[in-house]
């Protein structure tokens, strides 16, 4: 680019109208509000705060949301590999209809994959009946909470890795094969590294949309304080819903799982500069 | 033309692989992966339509011109027209300004965009209410505005919640496919056609927007499939059936009246999202088919 185009003196037109606009469509439609919730929750006292955040089903829905939804993304990890690199590298019949199939958690309302996979699951679908079989309960646990976040998450994990393997070169493998490597020691040594930004991505993000889903696994968990089935989300709707309706309750707990969303992003960003760094040199 | 490459590909691809992996290794992973998309993605899929006409068409019939339903589907589709048209505007103002301009704090602004991504869309119901809510501060502001202008105008529990919480949840979607083609494209053209006298309209119209517009259109389909099924927070924002319930709620609401019948119309109201998503689906195939090959 030209030096021209730094510091805003670029030749082309609409800087201002279009600094403009993004800012007052993101303020007013994002930002404020947000930060409505924000000072919301310090309407309470640092003392009511900690006692909210130590209610055993407060605590137990954060350990359930965080749990289930990185279970979910690493299982995410391993099939949407495999599903990347099928995509990818191999030819067969029906490729094209399942690479367009991969963005249906997308499309599909999240309240419809909640209550298919609810009944799917249940002692009464098809799936739950075989999972009984070998003496698992899906529906209204935790696996069926997380079975749902994979359902969710799978799109992510595929999407991330797809355009880097296609921009893989095959040279290095060759190279690799060609120096003696087993097949399983080049994809070990060669490709996954290259592979791992985009992996963490995918995982990272699988795993933020995971700890604040609400359609999709509300009616699979079964929302019982005493199997602990109940996520982060359920109990913030709770707090809007019920009889003696608690805002500041759940602009506190939003407050919280909005942090540990942006803690665990940021912790992914850092692995993922030192993963960068450490394949340059 | 394609169809040939791709053939090459292959036959380039098989050839490799016979050096480096047997016929086993590709074959058990294509059949795991097959496996594994039948299971979570097809199968629900044949379930809900399996569901719905469970009780013969008489039944999903009558589901499907229920007034809850219809009224539903009302308020479904004004949301995500809406948000779309809203979306669409501010994606275009957010891509040229990111990827046309260098300016401080352009990376903050990058990352800020992105916000809704990340965060429970519980949140962004929760976001409205305490801001246009009873005890939200903008309160006092709406009831004044209503006052002077003789309006009676409420922003949460009614359609505009709806469409506001819609808005939010679908903000980064158009801005996010955008940003990377157009930052790909450089803005060389665009400085060319500026000092050759170009006003502002005729660049975007002239230059930018062949480059962008698949891309513009791919971003537009997946704001439709998230404005279309979004639950969490329009449910946190909506409270009446019948008059603000979009689709998903109301398929909650059949869904939780618990009774067999009900549960059926549920699958019935949600055999009509299935529908959409995989229109929405095929859309998006042939959008990004197009893309590809008009590069």
């Amino acid at each position: 680019m030209s030096r021209k185009a730094k510091k805003g003196k670029s030749v082309v037109p609409g800087f201002g109208l279009t600094m403009g606009v993004t800012i007052a469509m993101l303020s007013l439609l994002v930002l404020i509000p947000l930060a409505s919730v924000l000072v919301y929750a310090f309407h309470m006292s640092g003392k009511e705060f900690l006692e909210l955040m130590m209610r055993p089903n407060v605590k137990q829905a954060f350990i359930t949301s965080i749990s289930c939804a990185f279970i979910a993304a690493v299982l995410n990890c391993v099939f949407g590999l495999m599903i990347a690199w099928v995509l990818v590298r191999y030819e067969f019949p029906g490729k094209r209809l399942m690479d367009g199939m991969i963005e249906l958690p997308f499309a599909l309302p999240t309240a419809v994959a909640g209550i298919t996979l609810s009944k799917m699951y249940s002692e009464e679908g098809v799936l739950g009946r075989l999972l009984q079989n070998i003496g698992i309960k899906a529906s209204y646990t935790k696996v069926g909470l997380t079975i749902a976040l994979v359902f969710i998450g799978i799109p992510f994990v595929v999407r991330a890795l797809q355009p880097v393997l296609e921009k893989l070169p095959d040279t290095y493998e060759e190279a690799s094969t060609m120096l003696g490597a087993s097949r399983a020691y080049t994809f070990r040594r060669v490709i996954f590294p290259e592979l791992m930004p985009a992996l963490l991505t995918g995982f990272g993000l699988a795993l933020a949309r995971g700890i604040g889903e609400y359609g999709s696994v509300i009616y699979i968990s079964g929302n019982s304080a005493k199997e602990g089935t109940q996520v982060v989300s359920y109990i913030i709707m709770q707090k809007l819903n019920s009889g003696n309706v608690d805002y500041e309750g759940a602009a506190a707990i939003a407050l919280v799982l909005l942090l540990v969303s942006f803690f665990l992003l940021l912790l992914i960003n850092i692995i993922q500069i030192t993963a960068a760094r450490r394949t340059k040199q | 033309m394609k169809e040939q490459e791709n053939v090459k590909q292959g036959s380039l691809k098989k050839g490799q692989n016979k050096n480096g992996e047997g016929k086993l290794v590709p074959c058990l992973l294509i059949g795991i992966s097959v496996l594994f998309l039948l299971i979570m993605l097809v199968f629900p899929l044949v379930e809900v339509i399996y569901r719905s006409l469970k009780e013969g068409f008489e039944v999903y019939q009558n589901a499907m011109t229920a007034s809850n339903t219809l009224s539903a589907l009302g308020v479904t589709l004004i949301a995500t027209v809406i948000a779309l048209a809203v979306n669409t505007v501010f994606g275009l103002c957010a891509s040229w300004l990111l990827t046309k301009f260098d300016f401080r704090g352009k990376n903050v602004l990058s990352t800020l965009i992105d916000i809704p991504f990340s965060i429970s869309p519980v949140i962004a119901g929760l976001a409205f209410i305490m801001t246009f809510g009873r005890v939200g501060w903008a309160k006092p502001l709406i009831d004044w505005v209503n006052e002077v202008f003789g309006m009676d105008i409420s922003l949460v529990f009614s359609v505009p919640g709806v469409v506001l919480a819609t808005i939010f949840v679908t903000f980064p979607f158009v801005s996010r496919e955008l940003i990377p083609v157009m930052q790909a494209q450089g803005s060389l053209e665009e400085e060319a056609a500026a000092m050759m006298g170009a006003k502002g309209v005729t660049i975007f119209r002239r230059v930018t927007f062949p480059h962008i517009k698949w891309a513009l259109l791919y971003g537009m389909i997946l704001c439709t499939a998230r404005a279309l099924g979004e639950f969490g927070a329009v449910y946190a924002v909506s409270k009446a059936r019948g008059k603000t319930f979009t689709l998903p709620l109301e398929i909650d609401a059949l869904y939780m009246a618990g009774s067999s019948d009900s549960i059926t119309q549920a699958f019935a109201v949600s055999s009509l999202l299935v529908i959409m998503a995989v229109i929405i689906l095929i859309l998006k195939q042939v959008v990004e088919y197009r893309g590809k090959r008009e590069q």
